[in-house]
C-alpha cells in the first residue's frame, strides 16, 4: 500500500497497470486508469494481470462495436463466458447471458413476456404500492442505512412479485444474489467457486422446489411459472433452470439496488442538481437514466474472440479474452459531455452503456428504470429531503459496483 | 423538403422535415420525438428506435438486415411491419412516410 501511495498511477507505464484491481473500484481511482486507457490506448492488451492477459476496450463506440458482433466476440460459457476470472467448468450455471445464438435466442424469448408493455404496465401499480410501503416505514430525522431500509427492501419486494416468491423470505434473495456476486478474492469465507456453490445450496433447493410446484400448477404470470411451462425450457436440466433463475435474480436485484443507493449518493454530492430536482419533479424522467449511467452498476463484461481479427488497428487473436469496461465507456468525453458531472437534465440521458448493447442488452432495463422512477416520484411527493451522512461503503469488486451501506437521514418538508 | 410523420401510440401526429440520406432514427432524435432514443448511435444494437411502419409504406422501406432482425425478435411485442428506424435511410421515394411509435417506448 505504501508503494502505491508514493508512485502515483500517472507515473506508471500502462503495461504495469492492472485495470482490474478491485480496491481502486472502491476508492474511485479506477477512473484514472480508464481515463489513461481511453486517451493512450483505447484497445489495449494487458500482458500480465491477476487474471492473466486480456484486452481492455475502454471507448464507448468500441464497446458497442464488440457487442454488435456476437459471432466474433462470444459470450458462451464454453469459452469463458462473461467472466473476467476463469471459472472451473463444473461450477458453471449456464443461462442465455452466457450463450450465443441460436441457444441464447431460444431461452431469452421465453422470459421476454415479463418485460412486455402489458406486464410493465401491470407492474407499475404493484411497484408503487411496494415503494409506498417501504417509505411509510421510514423514521424521520433519524439516521438510517438507506441500503438496508430502502434499496434492499424495494428491489427485494419487487423481485418477489416478479417471481411470486414468498415475500417474508425476500432477504434470502438478497443474500443469495450477494453470494453469487462475491469476489472470491475479497477475503470472505467464500474463497472459491466450490465454496460459493456450497453456500448456494439452500437457493438451489428452493428454486428446484418452486420449479416443481409451478410445473404442477396451471400457468401464471411469474418468471418461474413461465420457465416451468414454456415448451423451450420446461424440460431443462435442473442446472440450467437454476442458472436462468440466478440470472434473473441477480439481474433484478443487485444492479437496481446499487443504483438506488448510488443515485442518492450522487444527488447529495451534486446539491445543485438535487435542488433542481425538488423544484422540477418532472426531471425524474431524465434523472433516472443519468443515475444508471453515473453508477454503471455492472463495471464490465467479458467476451472471447472466436477468430483472429484486426480491431481498431490491434491484432486480437482467436481465444483472447476481451473486457468491455462499461464504467469507462460511460465516462467517454467523445460521446458524453462533461462525463464526470452528474446532470439530471441531459438532452439524451439514455445514451450510456450501462445496459450493454446488442443481443445481450439488459432484459430488465425498463423494469429497473421503473423502480427508480417510482421511488423518486414518491419521495418527491412527500416533500422529503434525504441527506446522506457519510460516504458509501463500497464493495470489493471489479464487476458489481456495489454499495453495502449508505447512512442517511430523512428530513420532512 | 421531404416529410415524415411519427404517430404516438395515443394518435398524436408529428410531421417533421426529413433530409434525404439521414436515417429515420436521426430524424426522430433531431426532432425530439419522444420514444425514439437511438442509444447505440445507429448500429442496430439497442432497438430503442423501434418503429412500426404504416403497412402502406412497409415495402418501400426495404428489407430488415440480419442484426436488425435479431434485435427485433428480442422486443417483447412487435408488429409485422416493425423496423429499427436507424436501418431505414430517407429517400425521395419515402416522402410522406408514416411511422407509428410502439407503446412500450414511453
Amino acid at each position: 500500500m505504501t508503494a502505491l501511495k508514493q508512485t502515483t498511477l500517472s507515473d506508471l507505464p500502462l503495461s504495469d497497470i492492472d485495470p482490474s484491481v478491485q480496491t481502486r473500484f472502491q476508492t474511485g481511482e479506477h477512473f484514472e486508469v480508464f481515463d489513461r486507457l481511453r486517451e493512450e490506448a483505447p484497445v489495449y492488451f494487458h500482458e500480465s494481470t491477476q487474471y492473466g492477459p486480456f484486452w481492455s476496450i475502454s471507448k464507448y463506440k468500441d464497446i458497442i462495436e464488440v457487442e454488435a458482433q456476437p459471432k466474433i466476440f462470444s459470450s458462451d460459457a464454453a469459452y469463458g463466458g462473461i467472466w473476467i476470472k476463469e471459472q472451473p467448468k463444473d461450477t458453471i450455471r449456464k443461462s442465455f447471458m452466457t450463450a450465443d445464438p441460436p441457444e441464447h435466442d431460444v431461452q431469452r424469448k421465453v422470459v421476454n413476456p415479463i418485460v412486455s408493455p402489458t406486464n410493465l404496465h401491470d407492474m407499475e401499480k404493484r411497484v408503487r404500492d411496494i415503494v409506498n410501503l417501504v417509505l411509510d416505514d421510514l423514521p424521520i430525522n433519524e439516521e438510517i442505512d438507506w441500503v438496508e431500509r430502502v434499496s434492499v427492501e424495494v428491489t427485494g419486494r419487487v423481485l418477489c412479485a416478479l417471481m411470486d416468491f414468498p415475500v417474508e423470505e425476500r432477504l434470502d434473495l438478497t443474500t443469495w444474489s450477494d453470494i453469487v456476486n462475491t469476489d472470491v478474492d475479497a477475503g470472505t469465507e467464500i474463497t472459491d467457486e466450490y465454496k460459493k456453490l456450497e453456500a448456494l445450496a439452500p437457493m438451489i433447493k428452493k428454486f428446484k422446489e418452486m420449479f416443481a410446484e409451478r410445473s404442477a400448477m396451471p400457468p401464471q404470470n411469474d418468471l418461474i411459472s413461465m420457465l416451468a411451462h414454456s415448451q423451450e425450457t420446461a424440460s431443462m436440466e435442473p442446472q440450467q433452470f437454476v442458472g436462468m433463475l440466478v440470472l434473473l435474480m441477480v439481474g433484478g436485484n443487485d444492479t437496481t439496488r446499487n443504483s438506488i443507493s448510488g443515485g442518492l449518493d450522487a444527488l447529495n454530492k451534486f446539491p445543485e442538481e438535487y435542488k433542481k430536482l425538488r423544484e422540477n419533479p418532472e426531471l425524474v424522467d431524465s434523472m433516472v437514466p443519468e443515475i444508471i449511467r453515473w453508477v454503471t452498476p455492472v463495471a464490465h463484461m467479458r467476451r472471447t474472440a472466436m477468430q483472429d481479427i484486426e480491431f481498431k488497428g490491434q491484432q486480437i487473436k482467436k481465444g483472447d479474452k476481451v473486457i468491455m469496461w462499461y464504467c469507462s465507456g460511460n465516462r467517454d468525453e467523445d460521446v458524453i459531455e462533461d462525463p464526470y458531472t452528474f446532470k439530471i437534465d441531459r438532452k439524451n440521458p439514455r445514451q450510456h452503456v450501462s445496459f450493454g448493447f446488442g443481443i445481450h442488452r439488459c432484459l430488465g432495463n425498463r423494469m429497473a428504470e421503473m423502480q427508480l422512477r417510482i421511488l423518486w416520484e414518491e419521495i418527491l411527493k412527500r416533500g422529503w429531503v434525504i441527506e446522506t451522512t457519510g460516504e458509501p461503503e463500497r464493495r470489493f469488486s471489479n464487476f458489481v459496483v456495489g454499495i453495502d451501506s449508505l447512512k442517511a437521514i430523512v428530513r420532512a418538508a | 423538403m421531404a416529410k415524415v410523420t411519427f404517430v404516438d401510440h395515443d394518435g398524436t401526429k408529428h410531421e417533421v422535415e426529413a433530409p434525404i440520406g439521414n436515417n429515420l432514427m436521426e430524424i426522430a432524435v433531431n426532432n425530439n420525438i419522444a420514444g425514439i432514443d437511438g442509444d447505440c448511435g445507429g448500429m442496430a444494437a439497442c432497438a430503442t428506435c423501434h418503429v412500426t411502419v404504416d403497412p402502406a409504406w412497409y415495402a418501400k422501406t426495404g428489407a430488415r438486415s440480419e442484426a436488425e432482425e435479431s434485435m427485433l425478435t428480442f422486443l417483447p411485442e412487435i408488429a409485422e411491419t416493425a423496423r429499427l428506424g436507424c436501418q431505414i435511410e430517407m429517400t425521395e421515394e419515402l416522402d410522406g412516410l408514416v411511422l407509428h411509435l410502439p407503446v412500450e417506448q414511453f
